[in-house]
């Protein structure tokens, strides 16, 4: 058997290895440090009472603000998913490809897709607080949130009708079912785990956001009252998780605290990842 | 007729996307340019003094903050995320290359106030100890931003270096050029359009970023003398007043965010022109 | 399987040969890919090698000029020798490319201007002057039998070139190294008729210059233009001979099989 010969290089090629390595090794380190720094901190600070239910200016507790995290993001997916996947069904499904209505769609998505979320928390300031008047809201952050994330869904989900092979539409025009029919039971089921991909994609913004929601959600640490003002306490002011920990970061009292809802959110975030990277190879799998 | 009114509803959602960018876009201007005319583009624009309580609204410190802070993203993202998407793509081996590449993918799914928290806690205590003002500094911001943007950089250019044929990388090795001439000579020019999006793309991101900024930059509203003064973006410059402020106060941050939209709209028609060149060629 | 083989004309019997292959077996993954070839290329003539697809004959040129240690789990043994040096022991992978040039099946110019391309080789190997690189971008397009289709654009994008032209860029791009051997891996069967005669015309000038070894899957192609033809089947050499010779009186049953249209 025979091996190359161990070429004497050129010293260009080894600088140019050389560097490529570094960025690479750079990368890696910028990773680590950041995710190892939160969690080596954190998780020291993690106690009892950090999870206690109630928050007080004593436990600062990051429950409530966990609970709101939840309801936030569970609140504009509610109203995204529908709007976005409709849309994608209709770019992809109805639309005859470039007629004026599609490009407008098509400019109006990768416009908001651009738009720092400042700009949307300060729409939904203006909007949702003040000309609606909702005031600093769970509703109102959860509104502010659903157009943040619309073309994020919209997109995923065009990519993954698109993605669904032309012999499920013929299939099921061929049995004689009509257009609606055939969107909902032939195409829509396979490109499911895309659609999904897009909506944990959407959730993680939701979960991180914290410049939409100043201004829309407010700051207040408690969970809304649901069981006092049932439905009412939609219009309740609340603070997630990412904008708990921007808050006590600011004020700088409980630095330890702020470390560990770092962890915490530091966790969240991981453990979407993980079922992102679930999901994708769920489709990966699936796919024709 | 019941097809008639599905098709119609999926319209429907298709076209809250338009509403909710000509809204958002009517609400800023509503409320932005009339204050801009008030207080005088020229002085709004070019006015170097942000002094709300004495009816003094310059934003020129801004603009300038937002221009360096945004430069220096680039320039820690850009050299580092390219060597590393050319890694990925043309260097790493299977195993290594997937952990890597799972590790950029985390990256990008931390929440900026987490880039902010650790800036603050890390970054600004390692610059005052350096001994020049008090480590809320472009410097600081510079660094944050570009390890938040460099995922995106890396991300946009791998998937266009992937996309190269890969008859350009053999042609060139059969000229008797080595692994590595022909990645940086062939594949990487080939991939340039893609290569530029994730620039410009990074760009975008570096420019609208609010809260990493506003935890580590200093937020003075005056012209920066050095990369360890403080800086106070456009974004910053909104978060920070927009809670407590009133009447003038408040629309005229409401026309910094009109600026700040029309930067943003500059980065999308740039982005726009390069995928144009790409398909043309 | 068969191991003997012997062929018509043994390789000892052509005066200084530029490549000779002895005992060479190559596996791919645990596939006995070429078996036992022993073959070499006279000098300035050209040889063709042909065969029905899957016999092995794509994968000798690569070995050629070692494009297969781009292949995954590809194992060589045996010697191949370039003027006498063992391309496996005695030369880098890079200069031995340098010296064997190669035109892939599907025309691949990079995208960048027409002139270029060309210059791409010699620029990499330190050639900077413009005034030298001028004269090889001329001769190399002169000599592919190009130049005067695109003296007049060398300042062009590649690409915008139609497939037959992009093609012999290609060969314009190899021969600006001055390779000693040019490899044309089924180098016309991507292209038009038209444009498969220019290319014919071209390797018979090229003649002249340099050895020229071709894969080619066209049996009329390997008869109009080769000097030598080597029939492979099944990873083995089964005969290689002058092409007039091989063509009319092949010593091979299966070799009179292929080349009369029995198979293949």
């Amino acid at each position: 058997m025979k091996v190359p010969k161990d070429a004497p290089e050129r010293f260009s090629s080894k600088l140019i290895r050389g560097a490529t390595y570094a960025g690479a090794g750079l990368t890696a380190a910028a990773l680590m440090l950041i995710v190892g720094y939160i969690l080596y901190k954190g998780i020291p600070f993690l106690t009892p009472e950090l999870f206690s239910w109630n928050y007080t200016s004593e436990n600062v507790s990051l429950t409530p603000a966990l609970v709101n995290t939840v309801l936030m993001s569970l609140l504009s997916l509610l109203l995204a998913f529908p709007v976005g996947v409709g849309a994608a069904i209709y770019l992809v499904e109805y639309a005859k490809p470039g007629n004026r209505f599609v490009r407008a769609v098509r400019i109006a998505t990768e416009t908001l897709q651009g738009i720092p979320s400042i700009i949307f928390g300060m729409f939904g300031m203006l909007f949702f607080v003040t000309a609606c008047g909702w005031g600093l809201s769970l509703m109102a952050g959860a509104c502010t949130l659903t157009i943040m994330v619309l073309p994020v869904i919209i997109r995923t989900s065009e990519e993954a009708l698109m993605g669904v092979p032309n012999a499920y539409r013929q299939g099921g025009f061929g049995l004689g079912a009509g257009h609606g029919l055939v969107v909902f039971r032939c195409v829509l089921p396979s490109a499911l785990p895309g659609i999904i991909g897009g909506v944990v994609l959407a959730l993680g913004r939701c979960v991180g956001e914290v410049a939409a929601l100043l201004f829309t959600a407010g700051t207040v640490a408690q969970v809304p009252d649901f069981a006092g003002k049932g439905i009412g306490a939609l219009f309740d002011s609340c603070r997630t998780l990412a904008v708990h920990m921007y808050a006590l970061s600011c004020e700088g009292l409980h630095v330890g605290e702020a470390y560990a809802t770092a962890a915490v959110l530091l966790a969240v975030v991981l453990s979407l990842n993980a079922l992102l990277a679930f999901v994708v190879k769920k489709m990966e799998v699936t796919k024709p | 007729m019941r097809e008639k009114c599905i098709r119609a509803c999926f319209a429907a959602t298709a076209a809250i996307s338009i509403a909710a960018t000509l809204l958002i876009c009517a609400f800023l201007l509503v409320n932005g340019v009339p204050t801009m005319a008030k207080v005088g583009l020229f002085d709004f624009l070019l006015g170097t003094t942000w002094r709300p309580e004495n009816n003094l609204y310059g934003i020129a410190p801004m603009i300038v903050g937002s221009i360096y802070v945004t430069a220096g993203a680039l320039l820690v993202a850009v050299p580092a995320g390219l060597l590393c998407a050319v890694f990925l793509s043309c260097f790493a081996g299977a195993r290594f290359g997937g952990i890597l590449g799972a590790g950029v993918e985390l990256l990008a799914g931390i929440p900026s106030v987490m880039y902010g928290f650790f800036g603050l806690v890390v970054i600004v205590p390692c610059i005052r100890g350096l001994g020049v003002g008090n480590g809320m500094s472009i410097i600081s911001a510079s660094l944050i931003l570009g390890v938040m943007i460099l995922p995106t950089v890396v991300t946009v250019s791998r998937n266009a270096l992937d996309a190269v044929p890969a008859s350009y990388y053999e042609g060139a090795l059969a000229l008797g050029m080595d692994h590595e001439h022909a990645v940086y000579k062939v594949v990487v020019p080939a991939a340039s359009s893609g290569i530029a999006t994730s620039i410009v793309l990074g760009l975008g991101r570096a420019l609208g970023e609010t809260m990493a900024v506003v935890m580590v930059a200093g937020n003075n509203p005056a012209f920066p003398n050095s990369l360890f003064s403080g800086v106070r973006t456009l974004t910053a410059n909104i978060v920070l007043e927009m809670g407590y402020a009133t009447g003038m106060h408040r629309e005229v941050l409401i026309a910094t965010g009109v600026v700040l939209l029309v930067f943003i709209l500059l980065v999308t028609l740039l982005l726009n022109a390069i995928r144009e060149k790409g398909e043309v060629k | 399987m068969i191991s003997n083989n012997l062929t018509q004309t043994p390789y000892e019997s052509i005066g200084n040969p530029v490549i000779t292959v002895e005992n060479l077996n190559l596996f791919y993954r645990n596939y006995h890919t070429l078996k036992n070839v022993n073959i070499a290329f006279p000098r300035k003539q050209v040889t063709a090698i042909i065969g029905p697809s899957g016999c092995g004959k794509s994968t000798l040129l690569k070995t050629l000029n070692r494009m297969n240690d781009l292949v995954e789990g590809c194992v060589v043994d045996g010697s191949v020798r370039l003027n006498g040096q063992d391309i496996f022991t005695e030369l880098r992978p890079t200069e031995l490319r340098q010296r064997v040039g190669m035109v892939f099946q599907q025309p691949n110019p990079f995208p960048m201007s027409i002139y270029d391309n060309v210059a791409f080789g010699p620029r990499a190997h330190g050639i900077r002057s413009k005034s030298i690189l001028d004269g090889l971008v001329e001769q190399s397009l002169r000599h592919a039998a190009i130049w005067d289709e695109v003296k007049d654009r060398l300042k062009r994008n590649a690409l915008g070139l139609s497939g037959g032209q992009q093609q012999r860029l290609c060969i314009a791009r190899a021969l600006a190294m001055e390779p000693e051997v040019l490899l044309m891996d089924e180098s016309t069967s991507a292209l038009d008729p038209a444009s498969t005669a220019k290319i014919e015309e071209l390797i018979q000038t090229l003649r002249s210059r340099y050895t020229v070894i071709m894969v080619t899957h066209n049996m009329q192609q390997a008869r109009r233009i080769s000097d030598r033809t080597a029939f492979f089947l099944l990873g083995e050499m089964i005969e290689v001979n002058d092409t007039k010779t091989m063509f009319n009186h092949p010593a091979d049953e299966r070799t009179l099989d292929y080349v009369s249209g029995r198979f293949g």
